[in-house]
């Protein structure tokens, strides 16, 4: 880049595209660094307030009336776990088989097109009109706010996580395993069960696993189906209690003890979102 | 969560796949007659399933909603009171309080999305590129509750202290501007909302961007960088235009999360119903915090309705939005398609 022979107009002006360059590459740094501040200042406030309020009764204790001495979230975490495993259980083997329906039958049909248009879009839909829904469909007709309609209502939520990466990573799979399979006689059920869907199987785990995540911390749709519950209950045809409107509840409060519990609370389920997050990573990255 | 997957927005290419299902006519498939048929047939309900899922969702909201559509029609859209004691219902607050908080969101969102998209595609060395792709992933999988209550009880104080009172401060008897910025600096409201919205779609955007800048065949940009071009003006005028109409895909994608948020604007944003003051700082309500908050405790019969229609519009709202947002970047696939 010799400038000495440009003219000074044009010197000029080599100056100022360089000077833009500059300028937009420092505030496109920024703009990183604005974006990690963000997480680590969250994930900072999370771990120090939620340390704070950690203790081995949060574990073992029920949730307490206010301003109570002692107590924890042991049936909003039990609650949580059974609402999100159960969710995951029902809306797994409808995803898996949507995403192998969109990638094994359905490709350029109209059906498979439209399929895929929608759940995507119910992918990013509103959680709280999910929750609406169930309230209709469900809670409504029973007259009365129960575990199960909280469990639909996540499981609605899962399907279209599991549709997507399932159909993503049967799309990876090379078509040269699927016409090996063919020639070998396999009928298709045999080639997508045991060929494709067996070499997808890490991808689809991946998905799996990001539901989990993904439904782990949702409260929006459990507000009016799930509703809470202060006590241990392991009944689903009752309201139950859960992690995040506990969080809810307690967060909202004017009571410390209440507050300090849903900090911990904040504290457990960002660690287990995370934690899964970085496993379905690990383990898709394995198999890359 | 959609943005968190590597390869989210574009799968593979699909075309590329035979569904080979003449191949399999063999003898052998004659041991279980039924299994092809029964795979198939469940493969298909399933996808059946999705579809029905959409429609009774439709169905169901305008069901539950139509006491309110029969009573108001679209004047709901534009009528401001809200009043369960007195039974009149109008959706004017909750359907500005989403939409401002979510304008503002994409006011702060869209730029620093650009920035690290075009940070993480040409500016981070190789090496950084994966984790820092991963950290701003991981800032899309935090749960909202947790954005809520950092929101309300850590960044909510601090806004009010250092941003609010100086902005006043300056602002207070400035015409139209003042306005803007009047009411109690405490924190919540409006802008509140707006921001923790704009740090939680952050991550859906960037992440977006990133794959669409990515798709840029290599040949353009450094066939620009060959003319001389700097880094700015490829990305600015090679890598953006070519790749436009999914760039505003993301920021759709982007504007369709912020809508239907819930938990992190029902936390911050004060929900009081008002429109009195315009101001920033002055508690509101959006639809998602109005459903959130009053939805359990309602009474069955207008109220409710009401609620629900509230969810209808709602939904309405965002279906355009994200449909809108998958057709530009479904579009973006194809042209690459096509030019390759």
């Amino acid at each position: 880049m010799s400038i000495g022979v440009l003219s000074p107009q044009k010197a000029a002006l080599h100056r100022q595209r360089k000077a833009v360059n500059a300028v937009a590459l420092t505030l496109s740094l920024g703009a990183m660094a604005f974006g990690l501040f963000w997480l680590a200042w969250i994930l900072f406030e999370t771990f120090r307030l939620g340390l704070g309020g950690m203790a081995l009764a949060v574990f073992t204790e029920m949730t307490p009336p206010p301003l109570a001495e002692t107590g924890g979230l042991a049936n909003a975490i039990f609650g949580s776990a059974v609402m999100v495993l159960l969710a995951t259980a029902l809306g797994t083997p409808i995803g898996v088989m949507a995403g192998v329906y969109l990638a094994e039958y359905g490709q350029n049909t109209w059906l498979g097109r439209v399929t895929q248009f929608i759940s995507d879009i119910l992918l990013s839909a509103p959680s709280i009109v999910i929750g609406l829904f169930i309230y209709s469909v469900v809670v409504a007709q029973l007259r009365s706010f129960s575990a199960m309609a909280g469990i639909l209502a996540l499981a609605l939520i899962v399907i279209p996580v599991v549709i997507r990466t399932t159909e993503n990573m049967l799309s990876l799979i090379p078509n040269a395993l699927r016409e090996a399979a063919y020639a070998l006689g396999t009928p298709k059920w045999k080639v997508i069960s045991a060929v494709t869907l067996k070499a997808a199987r890490a991808g689809v785990i991946t998905g799996i696993l990001l539901a989990l995540a993904r439904i782990a911390g949702e409260t929006a749709p459990l507000l009016f189906t799930a509703l809470s519950n202060q006590f241990w209950s392991s009944n689903i045809t009752q309201p139950m209690a859960s992690l995040p409107v506990t969080i809810f509840k307690f967060a909202m409060s004017p009571y410390e003890n209440w507050r300090d519990l849903a900090w911990a609370g904040v504290l457990i389920i960002t660690l287990g979102v995370l934690a899964l997050n970085i496993l379905a990573r690990v383990l898709f990255r394995n198999k890359q | 969560m959609a943005a968190t997957l590597p390869a989210e927005p574009f799968p593979a290419k699909k075309n590329m796949h035979i569904t080979a299902s003449g191949g399999g006519q063999s003898p052998r498939k004659r041991r279980l007659p039924w299994a092809d048929a029964a795979f198939s047939f469940v493969a298909h309900a399933a996808a059946w399933l999705t579809l029905a899922l959409l429609a009774a969702i439709i169905a169901s909201l305008v069901i539950g909603a139509w006491p309110a559509i029969r009573e108001y029609g679209l004047s709901f859209l534009w009528r401001s009171e809200w009043d369960p004691v007195e039974e009149k219902f109008g959706g004017l607050v909750m359907i500005y309080g989403t939409l401002m908080t979510s304008f503002i969101a994409l006011v702060i969102a869209v730029p620093v999305s650009f920035g690290i998209a075009l940070f993480l595609t040409e500016l981070s060395p190789s090496w950084l590129r994966r984790p820092l792709g991963v950290a701003v992933e991981l800032l899309a999988a935090v749960p909202s509750i947790v954005y809520g209550m950092w929101g309300l009880l850590v960044f909510g104080p601090i806004l009010a202290t250092y941003v609010q009172q100086p902005l006043q401060n300056v602002f207070t008897g400035v015409p139209y501007l003042g306005a803007l910025f009047s009411g109690p600096p405490v924190g919540i409201g409006i802008l509140s909302a707006g921001i923790i919205l704009a740090i939680m779609v952050i991550p859906f955007i960037a992440s977006v961007m990133r794959d669409v800048f990515e798709t840029t065949p290599a040949l353009l940009k450094e066939s620009a960088y060959g003319l001389g071009s700097t880094t700015w003006e490829v990305v600015w005028k090679v890598v953006l235009p070519y790749t436009k109409s999914g760039v505003i895909g993301a920021i759709m994608l982007g504007l369709g999360r912020a809508l239907g948020e819930t938990m992190a604007v029902t936390f911050v944003i004060g929900n009081f119903n008002q429109l009195d003051s315009l101001s920033l700082f002055q508690a509101a309500n959006s639809i998602t915090s109005a459903l959130a908050n009053e939805f359990a405790e309602a009474s069955p019969g207008l109220h409710q309705a009401s609620l629900i229609y509230l969810g209808l519009v709602l939904f309405f709202i965002t279906f355009v939005v994200l449909a809108l947002s998958k057709l530009l970047l479904s579009r973006l696939k194809r042209n690459e398609g096509a030019r390759t």
